[in-house]
């Protein structure tokens, strides 16, 4: 497989790659490097890689599994992530500037949520992914999927509106 | 859009008994910007995801390029080694040859010395017999 080939398959998704890293890892830093060595991974199993029917698929879980692992070593380090997204850009607009902290109100309360809320929000809710690739991914159950992405909503909701009646950010 | 029926889109979307289409339309409803008021609420939310599918892996896709050389870097040197083992053999076996043929030249060279000596032996023995000839003749 020549690079371009790589290329023209990996492209596609290699955001989605890096978006689900930054759900995970939040620190922007962290998923760049994250999502960076399970591309290098692919490109050294590019061989192998017609054995797979879906390599989306495939680099999705390998994306999930790798993040996971990180932040287990981190945690049993003892170490936080440091992250420095929160970069404010100057708005011009009173209202620009509100909405798109009440954004980062909802990209907070998501970092609040367990691991596998944040992942299935983020593969339903951003990335539109069906339920049966969802279950796939995650190695879950229909129903256990359901209940999970249920509650996931409804504690991003309750604690939106929580922010929005009290108006602290 | 009605707003009743974002509602009832509402509720099956907290309970995840959405299809895709139908939060597709939640979000396009959102973004719209004509949200109804009691529903302003939730706009950061669906706002918030759309907005994070417009976020991009800006590195290079990483291609180990370097890693090819490497290996054609093993090749070429099982190759110079091969060669190197072949030639040296035959300059070793050229060497070999030499030595054997200045061994036998030498050997050579000893036995006609002393194939001289034995014939000024036997250049003696042609005087005694020229002298036993004239002698023979005198008779």
């Amino acid at each position: 497989m020549t690079q371009s080939e790589f290329l023209n398959i990996v492209m596609p998704f290699k955001d989605k790659l890096y978006r689900l890293a930054k759900r995970l890892l939040i620190s922007a830093e962290e998923a760049e490097d994250a999502t960076q060595e399970v591309l290098l991974k692919l490109w050294a199993g590019k061989k192998q890689m017609h054995r797979y029917n879906n390599v989306e698929a495939f680099a999705m879980t390998m994306t999930k599994n790798f993040c996971l692992d990180r932040l287990k070593s981190k945690q049993s380090a003892n170490l936080k992530l440091v992250h420095s997204n929160y970069a404010e850009t100057g708005a011009s607009l009173q209202q620009q500037v509100e909405r798109r902290n009440s954004l980062e109100w909802v990209e907070r309360i998501m970092e609040e949520l367990p691991e596998q809320q944040r992942m299935i929000l983020q593969l339903r809710d951003v990335e539109a992914y069906e339920y049966e690739e969802i279950e796939k991914l995650l190695d879950m159950k229909p129903t256990a999927v359901r209940v999970a992405l249920s509650r996931a909503r409804k504690a991003v909701r309750e604690k939106l509106l929580e922010k929005h009646r009290y108006g602290i950010g | 859009m009605g707003s009743d029926r974002i509602e009832k889109l509402l509720e099956k979307y907290f309970e995840a008994a959405t299809s895709a289409a139908e939060e597709q339309e939640l979000r396009a409803y959102f973004e719209s910007g004509d949200v109804a008021p009691h529903l302003e609420e939730y706009t950061p939310m669906f706002q918030f995801f759309s907005q994070a599918k417009q976020e991009r892996y800006t590195r290079q896709v990483p291609l180990k390029t370097r890693s090819m050389p490497y290996r054609w870097l093993s090749v070429a040197a099982v190759a110079v080694l091969a060669l190197g083992f072949y030639f040296g053999n035959q300059y070793q076996e050229q060497r070999e040859a030499e030595y054997a043929y200045q061994q036998t030249r030498k050997a050579l060279g000893l036995i006609a010395q002393n194939l001289d000596r034995g014939t000024e032996k036997v250049a003696h023995l042609e005087t005694f017999e020229t002298t036993k000839q004239k002698i023979y003749k005198n008779q």
